[in-house]
C-alpha cells in the first residue's frame, strides 16, 4: 500500500466520511487515492473554504473535521480558517501535500514550509518523513485534534511519502480518553460560595456546550441567571426566563448589568475574552469568581479566579447539579426583570428587523451561521438559540467570508438545511462557494444583508472618527447578488422592503437545494447595546444615543 | 522577579522552536536557556530563567505544558533547588601578571584548560554570582572572549529531610523523578 492509501484507510479507521479540498501538483497521489476511497470528497474553489467548511461540520457534529490542500500557495490558503478553529477550538485536521523529502528546504516550485507557517495557530503539527509513519502520525493528529480542549492539528506529507510503499499497519482510533472529573473539595467550596451568594449569576461558554443538560439541571435547581456567550449561544435554551442574554461589546443589558452588580459568578467553558469583559478591571468587580475549565492556562489568565476548577464542564456542572439547593434571591431577580425589560429601540425596517423576520420563519431546530460584522450580532441579539451546535460563527478570529463554506460544512455533516446570514461586505470573501453549493446541490439558504457597507467599521467610524468614513462604502460596487446567484445556476431573491420581505423569505427557503436573499436595508444603522472599546461593561451604551431618552442614556461615570 | 523553570520535552523536530515561539508570541522575557539530554532516551530537559511577574510566571508554565512536546514544566520557586552555571573565560597573559591571574583563578577553584604564552582559557563552574565575579576579575587583565552555559539546575534531594525547604502545600516531591505520572506515548 501506498502512503496515499495508508493516510485514507486511517481516516476510514477513525469515522471519516467527508473531507474538503481542492487537489494540486504536491498532493496528486492522495488525490489519486480518493479515487477509490469511500470517503466524500467536497471539491471547493478555494482552499479557505475547505478549512471553514471543516469548521462548520466540527462544530454541528462535535466531531472532526477533515480538509486537504496542495502545497505552497494551497496550504497558505488554509491558514486563516486555521486560525479561526485555533481561536473557537475546533476539531480539525489538515492534510497538506509538500514536495518531495529531496526537495524540502531548496525553495522548490510551491513549497512552502507550513507546518512552521501554522505553528502559532494549530494545536500541533507534524512532517512525515517516511510512509510508514502515515498511519500512526494521522491516528495521533485526530486523538489530539480531538482531545480535551480540541484544536487544529496539521499534517504535512511530502509527494514521494505520499508514493512511497509501507507495511506498517492501518492504527486503530484509541478509545476516547475518559473526562476529567472535579475534586471533591473544589465542588463543596463552589458551593458554599454559591450558598452565601445574593447576586449569583452563571456564564456557558462555547467549552460548555456538550454540557447544556447539566447546565439546564443546575440552573434549574438553584434559580440561578444564565448568561451565554456569543460561542454559547444556544447552550442554554433562549425561551427560559432566567435566560438574560449574551454578554459583552454587544451583550444585553440584563447580562452586562448583571455582570457588572453579581457577588459570585461562575464561568463555565469560557475564557473571558476581551469581547466579554470590556475593561478588565471594571468587569465584575464585587464577584468571587469561579471558573471551570479544562484548559488550566484559561485560569486566571486575563481574570484573576478565586477558585479556579479544572475540570471538564459537563462533569462539573453535573456535579455542582447534584449537590445545589435552591437560592432564595428575589431582590436580585427584581433588578435582573427590571434589565431584562431594557432593549433598544428597533427601526421599522432595518438589519435588526430584516434578521427578527427571518428569524422569525425558522424552527428552533434549524442551524444558523453568521458572517463577520453588524449582521452577526444582530443574528446574535435577534435569534432565539435554543439548543447547542446550531449556532455557528467565526467568534474567537472575526473571519469575514466564514458563514458561506462554514455553512456548506454544516449542511454536509447533517444532510439538513442550513441558514447563512452575511453581509455585503463578508460575504464577497469567499463567495465562489456558491460554485460548490451547485454542484452538489446543498440546501443553504444564504442570505445577504446589504447596507452598501462595512457597516461594523462604519460604525467605529461614526462613533470613534468623527464620521470620517474611509474604504469602507461598497455600494457603488457591489455586485447585484441575485443576478450574481443565477449566473452560479441558484436562484436568487431580492427583498427592499418589509412586506417584499415576507414573500421574499417564503420562495427563498422553499427553493430546492441552494438559494440566495439579498436583503437591502438602509446604509447607517448601528448595533446597540454597545460597550464603547475600552470601556467598562459598567458603561454600556443601552441604546444608539440618537434614538435614546436622556435619562436612558445609562453612562455611569 | 526571576523565575527558574525546568522544563522535559520530546526530543522532536523543531521542538526548541515551539518552545521559543511560544515565549516571543506571547511576549514572555527569557533571560536563558540551556537545553541537553537526559537519562531517558528521546526526552530532553531544558533549564529556563525569565523575568516575570507571578502571574505571568503560572501563565509560562501552563502555556508550556499545552504544547504536545512538552511532557511537564517545573517552577523551583516551589522548593529549593542548586544551580550551576558553565562559563569558559579566555584572557590575555603577559610574563608580568600571569601569576597574579593564575593565583585569582585558584581562589575561584577555576581550571586552566589551554595554556598558551600570550592567553589562558579558564573554565569555572558555579553559580551565577560567582561567575559574574569571576569574569569581573578578569576583566582588567583583557578578556578576549567568553561563553557561559546559561544555568542549570535540579531540585535538592535534600528537600526531603528539610520540610522548611518546600514552599507550597504538601511534601517534597524532591526524590520521585519529575516525569513520574506523567503519560509520554
Amino acid at each position: 500500500m501506498t502512503g496515499s492509501q495508508a493516510l485514507l484507510k486511517t481516516l476510514e479507521a477513525h469515522g471519516v466520511r467527508h473531507m474538503f479540498g481542492h487537489p494540486g501538483g504536491a498532493i496528486m497521489p492522495i488525490y489519486d487515492a480518493i479515487y477509490d476511497s469511500p470517503i466524500q470528497h467536497i471539491l471547493v474553489r478555494h482552499e479557505q473554504g475547505g478549512g471553514h467548511a471543516a469548521e462548520g461540520y466540527a462544530r454541528v457534529t462535535g466531531g472532526l473535521g477533515v480538509c486537504l490542500a496542495t502545497s505552497g500557495p494551497g496550504a497558505t490558503n488554509l491558514v486563516t480558517a486555521l486560525a479561526d478553529a485555533m481561536l473557537d477550538s475546533l476539531p480539525i485536521l489538515a492534510i497538506t501535500g509538500n514536495v518531495a523529502t529531496t526537495l524540502l528546504g531548496t525553495d522548490a516550485f510551491q513549497e512552502a514550509d507550513i507546518t512552521g507557517i501554522t505553528m502559532p495557530i494549530t494545536k500541533h503539527n507534524f512532517l512525515i518523513r517516511s510512509a510508514d509513519d502515515v498511519s500512526k502520525v494521522v491516528a495521533e493528529a485526530i486523538r489530539i485534534a480531538l482531545s480535551g480542549r480540541p484544536g487544529p492539528v496539521l499534517v504535512d506529507i511530502p509527494k514521494d511519502v505520499q508514493q512511497a510503499q509501507t507495511d506498517a499497519p492501518i492504527v486503530q482510533p484509541k478509545p476516547k480518553a475518559a473526562r476529567l472529573e472535579p475534586k471533591e473539595k473544589d465542588i463543596l467550596e463552589a458551593l458554599e460560595l454559591m450558598k452565601n451568594a445574593k447576586k449569583p449569576v452563571l456564564i456557558l461558554g462555547g467549552g460548555a456546550c456538550d454540557a447544556s443538560e447539566a447546565a439546564y439541571q443546575f440552573a434549574k435547581t438553584s434559580g440561578m441567571p444564565v448568561i451565554t456567550t456569543l460561542m454559547g449561544l444556544g447552550n442554554f435554551p433562549a425561551s427560559d426566563k432566567q435566560w438574560l442574554g449574551m454578554p459583552g461589546m454587544h451583550g444585553s443589558v440584563a447580562a452586562n448589568r448583571a455582570i457588572s452588580q453579581c457577588d459570585v459568578l461562575i464561568g463555565v467553558g469560557m475564557r473571558f475574552d476581551d469581547r466579554v469583559t470590556g475593561k478588565t478591571s471594571r468587569f465584575a468587580k464585587n464577584a468571587k469568581i469561579i471558573h471551570i475549565d479544562l484548559d488550566s492556562a484559561e485560569h486566571s489568565k486575563l481574570i484573576p479566579a478565586y477558585l479556579p476548577i479544572l475540570a471538564d464542564s459537563a462533569a462539573a456542572l453535573e456535579a455542582l447539579a447534584a449537590k445545589i439547593s435552591k437560592l432564595e434571591t428575589p431582590e436580585w431577580w427584581a433588578n435582573l426583570e427590571d434589565w431584562k425589560a431594557r432593549k433598544p429601540k428597533r427601526d421599522e425596517w432595518g438589519a435588526a428587523s430584516a434578521i427578527k423576520t427571518i428569524s422569525n420563519a425558522l424552527t428552533s431546530d434549524d442551524i444558523v451561521v453568521s458572517d463577520v460584522g453588524q449582521h452577526q450580532m444582530l443574528t446574535a441579539q435577534e435569534h432565539p438559540f435554543e439548543h447547542p451546535r446550531l449556532w455557528l460563527n467565526s467568534g474567537g478570529a472575526g473571519t469575514m467570508g466564514f458563514c458561506l463554506p462554514a455553512a456548506m460544512g454544516a449542511s454536509i455533516a447533517t444532510g439538513k438545511r442550513v441558514i447563512g446570514i452575511a453581509g455585503d461586505g463578508s460575504s464577497q470573501m469567499t463567495i465562489q462557494e456558491l460554485a460548490t453549493l451547485r454542484k452538489y446541490d446543498i440546501p443553504v439558504k444564504f442570505a445577504i444583508i446589504n447596507n452598501g457597507y462595512l457597516g461594523m467599521v462604519r460604525q467605529w467610524q461614526e462613533m470613534f472618527h468623527d464620521k470620517r468614513y474611509s474604504e469602507v462604502y461598497l455600494e457603488d460596487s457591489n455586485p447585484d447578488f441575485a443576478i450574481l446567484a443565477s449566473a452560479y445556476r441558484i436562484p436568487g431573491f431580492t427583498a427592499s422592503t418589509a412586506a417584499e420581505l415576507e414573500v421574499a423569505i417564503k420562495a427563498w427557503l422553499s427553493a430546492d437545494g441552494p438559494a440566495v436573499l439579498e436583503v437591502r436595508v438602509p446604509n447607517e444603522h448601528s448595533v446597540f447595546p454597545m460597550v464603547p472599546a475600552g470601556k467598562g461593561l459598567d458603561e454600556m451604551l443601552d441604546d444608539d444615543p440618537k434614538n435614546a431618552q436622556p435619562e436612558k442614556i445609562a453612562v455611569s461615570r | 522577579m526571576k523565575h527558574i523553570f525546568s522544563a522535559f520535552l520530546r526530543d522532536e523536530p523543531r521542538v526548541l522552536t515551539r518552545v521559543t515561539s511560544l515565549f516571543a508570541r506571547r511576549g514572555y522575557n527569557i533571560d536563558s536557556l540551556s537545553v541537553g539530554a537526559t537519562e531517558t532516551k528521546g526526552i530532553s530537559r531544558m533549564t529556563f530563567i525569565s523575568e516575570a511577574p507571578e502571574g505571568m510566571a503560572d501563565q509560562i508554565q501552563r502555556q508550556l505544558e499545552k504544547l504536545e512536546d512538552v511532557l511537564k514544566v517545573i517552577n523551583h520557586a516551589h522548593e529549593k533547588f542548586v544551580d550551576r552555571e558553565l562559563v569558559l573565560v579566555k584572557v590575555r597573559v603577559t610574563p608580568e601578571n600571569r601569576l597574579e591571574i593564575r593565583q585569582i583563578a585558584e581562589d575561584f577553584r577555576a581550571r586552566n584548560v589551554d595554556v598558551g604564552r600570550q592567553s589562558y582559557v579558564f573554565e569555572v563552574t558555579g553559580d551565577e554570582g560567582k561567575i559574574s565575579a569571576f569574569i569581573e576579575q578578569m576583566r582588567p587583565f583583557g578578556i578576549v572572549e567568553t561563553m557561559r552555559t546559561g544555568r542549570v539546575a535540579l531540585t535538592r534531594g535534600s528537600n526531603a529531610d528539610m520540610p522548611s525547604q518546600v514552599y507550597f502545600d504538601g511534601e517534597s516531591q524532591a526524590l520521585e523523578h519529575p516525569l513520574t505520572g506523567v503519560a509520554n506515548d
